[in-house]
Order: structure tokens, then C-alpha cells, then sequence
């Protein structure tokens, strides 16, 4: 059954994508200001989407496992928090090759480019520190409690547009009252970002199947070691 | 009352045990006066670029310098099994964690109070006129680098690598402090006008009332389980 998700999810995805690249490269014209590269954030904002969305599911996935200690919603939380990373990265990587061609910088220390940056490194830890302990249960009640403090950390990195002042573009979206984008050229965006969540959720998916054969190979290790 | 008497004796603990040994605030003085040493390697600037940058300077001679007393917090209590006794004894997971924040914030305080004026004699930075703002900029920040240093010291403690993971994991963490502490000392060594810089105060007291909240709700958890 969980195979058969997941490889729906993927198919589903897979010719999303698909058919959205073909419309963002033959059917939406150029930007007016910044020409073809503008076609960037088709990826950068949903993958940025997508890996918030995911960060507050892992903390949510950890704040059950506080709740419940059932070690499966630690699992899914760590499954969670890694392929957000992985979309969090993506979106700094295509936000730095747009600020090449349009800024003329691959990086500069903006409010928001440096509260992203800011948001991976927390996460970096969070994967360190899962790392550094090897009792599950320590582990699980310690990830998540780091989680809720980085979810904190990335309310800051969501409103510091507005807190401080940026030279990163305001925002374009309809839904955060950019309203800058022509009509027709948003749609593919959200297409985008349902085919990246499906992607999300199929990595997740075998992430924690993953995770939950490791547990079992350490409860066999650990039985094994006590004769 | 019972919370804050339980919460001081803590504090208390922690100061007098710091006071015998002296040795996280000799290190960390130490440490700081290091790093005042390696910044006059590293720049090489006219008295006006001192004055500008020297908001980020002191924090980071700061926060360096403070990590070194957090790391100390919590592992000083592995010897002798003290954190089961101090976790069995009727104190709370929230008094105990209060009471060594208290005592880091002061313990912290005071190198700063060494450091800052050592930093304006060794780069010849005049010390505002408006000092006491800057001492509350230095009360502000210092609580936000005690609270999440103390709260990540616990969950830490028991790590093989703790000396390493600390800084990881606060450093980012502690960014939204220290640029708000850094911005309003920057703003007030070199005379700028402080009315166009008040949302960094916001800023600080809404990071040390929410990290402080956070921590007392969650530091059960880490301790105890």
C-alpha cells in the first residue's frame, strides 16, 4: 500500500512538473524588468514554501511525539524536518542564482537571505545533534524540543520583511498582498508548489520507512548485545 | 515566593561554587581579552571604522566569551551524579533552569563589565555619553544569550561532543538578539540618532520574552523526560 502511494505521488508529480515546464517556458512571456531568468521563482518560491510548510509539520510531528512518545512520530518528524532541508536548500541555491543575473552577487547579507541562511543552520544542528545521541527516546524528546525553538526562529525569518529593511523583492503573490504578478502567470506557480508538497510527501514517505527499519535494527542490535 | 526562593538558592549555588573555583569567568575573561588580541590582527583601522564596527565587536567578544561560562553551566553538575540530585530534590525542572540562568546572566555580566572598558582603552573607543542605555542594551542582550545558552547547555549536558554542539546550536539561534544588540551599541558609540533604531528594542525584548517563556514551558522535557 505504501508503495503504491508512493510511487502515485511521484507519477502525479512527476507530470505536473511536466506539464507546468512546458507552459512556464512556451506559454508565459518574459518579465518585463528582469526577462527569461524571472522563470526562476516558478521553483524558488514553492520549493520555500514547501520547506516552511514541512519545518512546522516536523515541529507539529514532534510536539505529538512529546505528547503521545510514540518514537514512529519522531520518525516522521526527522523524515519531515530532512526533506524540507533538502527544499530549503533548493531555494537558497535558485534565490542565488537569480541575485546572479539580477543583482549581479551570488549572495548578499540581506535581512531575509540572511535569516534563510540563518533558519538552515539551526537546522543543520538539529540533524547534529539527532546525530550526537544514541538513545531514541533522549533523541526523539530533544529534536523535538529544538524543533518548536527553530519554528520560532522561522516566525522571525516569515515577518522579518516586514521587521527590517531588504533588498530582497517584496512580496508578488496575490495571497500576501503583492499583487504584482500579470494574471495567468501565478497559476503555474501554485501547480508547482502542489507537485513539489506531492514530491515532499513521497520522500517523506520512504524517509520514514527508512527511519523506522533503523529503529529496528538498533532494537535487534541492542537485544543481540544483552546475551 | 516558594518558586523565586527555590529559583535564587539555585542562583545562589551556582555563584558561590563559581566564586570558590572562579574558573568559568577566569577562562571566559581570559578568553575575551584573547579575542581583543586577535581582532588587532585582523583589522587594521582608522579610529572612525573602529567606532563603527565596534557594536559587532563587543558582542562578539560577548557571546564568545559567554559560551564558555554556559558550557559550564550544566556539565559542572555531571560530577558526583549532582544533576540526578539537583532533578530528585523538590525543585522544579523551571526553578532549576531559572536559577542557573540568573547566575550565568550575572556571571556573564561581569565579564562584560571587565571587557567593555578593557575594548575602549586597548582601541581607543570613547565610551558613549549615554552609557546607561548602552548598559540596558548590554542587560537586554545578555538575558537572550543567557536564556537560550542555558536552555541548550541542558539539553547539551549529557552529549559527548557538548563543547562542540553549544556554539552550533546557539549562535544561530541567538542571531535576532545579537543583531539588535549589535545595531543599538553601533548606533549609540558612534552618537546616531537612537529614534531610528527603537525597533531593535523591540526586537530584543520580544526575543527574551519569548525564548524565556519557551524555555520555562519546555525545559521539563529536556530534563526530565
Amino acid at each position: 500500500m505504501r508503495l503504491k502511494i508512493i510511487l502515485t505521488l511521484t507519477v502525479l508529480s512527476g507530470a505536473i512538473l511536466a506539464w507546468n515546464l512546458h507552459r512556464i517556458f512556451t506559454q508565459v512571456p518574459d518579465e518585463a524588468n528582469q526577462g527569461a531568468i524571472f522563470r526562476i521563482i516558478y521553483f524558488h518560491v514553492p520549493a520555500a514554501i514547501t520547506s516552511f510548510t514541512g519545518f512546522y509539520l516536523g515541529m507539529f510531528s514532534g510536539v505529538g511525539y512529546l505528547i503521545r512518545k510514540d518514537l514512529r512520530l519522531d520518525s516522521i518528524a526527522a523524515s519531515i524536518n530532512e526533506v524540507s532541508l533538502a527544499f530549503a536548500t533548493i531555494t537558497i541555491c535558485t534565490g542565488s542564482i537569480w541575485g546572479r543575473i539580477i543583482w549581479g552577487i551570488w549572495w548578499t547579507w540581506d535581512a531575509r537571505l540572511t535569516s534563510y541562511f540563518v533558519c538552515l543552520l539551526i537546522y543543520f544542528g538539529y540533524f547534529m545533534l539527532r546525530r550526537a545521541i544514541d538513545d531514541p527516546t533522549t533523541r526523539a524528546r530533544l529534536s523535538a524540543v529544538l524543533s518548536i525553538f527553530a519554528c520560532v526562529d522561522i516566525v522571525l525569518v516569515w515577518k522579518s520583511i516586514e521587521w527590517f529593511r531588504t533588498q530582497h523583492p517584496g512580496p508578488v503573490l496575490e495571497i500576501r498582498g503583492g499583487g504584482g504578478m500579470a494574471p495567468g502567470m501565478e497559476a503555474p506557480l501554485w501547480w508547482n508548489f502542489l507537485a513539489l508538497l506531492m514530491l515532499s510527501a513521497a520522500l517523506i514517505l520512504i524517509r520514514t520507512r527508512q527511519e523506522a527499519m533503523k529503529l529496528e535494527i538498533d532494537a535487534l542490535r541492542r537485544h543481540a548485545h544483552a546475551f | 515566593m516558594k518558586f523565586l526562593r527555590q529559583t535564587l538558592a539555585i542562583a545562589a549555588k551556582d555563584l558561590r561554587s563559581e566564586i570558590r573555583g572562579k574558573e568559568a569567568v577566569n577562562a571566559s575573561v581570559s578568553f575575551a581579552l584573547v579575542i581583543l588580541l586577535l581582532f588587532s590582527f585582523a583589522f587594521d583601522l582608522e579610529p572612525e571604522q573602529v567606532r563603527d564596527i565596534s557594536g559587532g565587536l563587543l558582542w562578539l567578544i560577548f557571546a564568545f566569551a559567554g559560551t564558555l561560562i554556559l558550557n559550564r553551566s550544566f556539565a559542572r553538575e555531571l560530577v558526583n551524579d549532582c544533576l540526578d540530585a539537583l532533578l530528585a530534590s523538590p525543585v522544579s525542572g523551571a526553578q532549576l533552569f531559572f536559577g542557573k540562568c540568573l547566575a550565568n546572566y550575572l556571571l556573564i555580566m561581569v565579564v562584560e563589565c571587565i571587557s567593555l572598558p578593557v575594548f575602549a582603552i586597548f582601541y581607543n573607543v570613547r565610551l558613549p555619553q549615554r552609557l546607561a542605555l548602552l548598559f540596558l542594551v548590554m542587560l537586554l542582550g545578555t538575558w537572550g544569550i543567557t536564556v537560550i545558552g542555558t536552555m541548550f547547555s541542558a539539553m547539551t549536558v549529557n552529549l559527548r561532543l557538548r563543547e562542540l554542539m553549544l556554539p552550533t546550536l546557539i549562535y544561530p539561534m541567538l542571531i535576532p538578539a545579537l543583531v539588535g544588540a549589535i545595531e543599538l551599541s553601533r548606533v549609540l558609540i558612534t552618537g546616531g540618532p537612537l529614534a531610528e533604531n527603537l525597533i531593535w528594542f523591540r526586537v530584543l525584548v520580544a526575543f527574551n520574552v519569548i525564548f524565556t517563556i519557551l524555555s520555562l514551558a519546555l525545559v521539563e522535557i529536556v530534563l526530565v523526560g
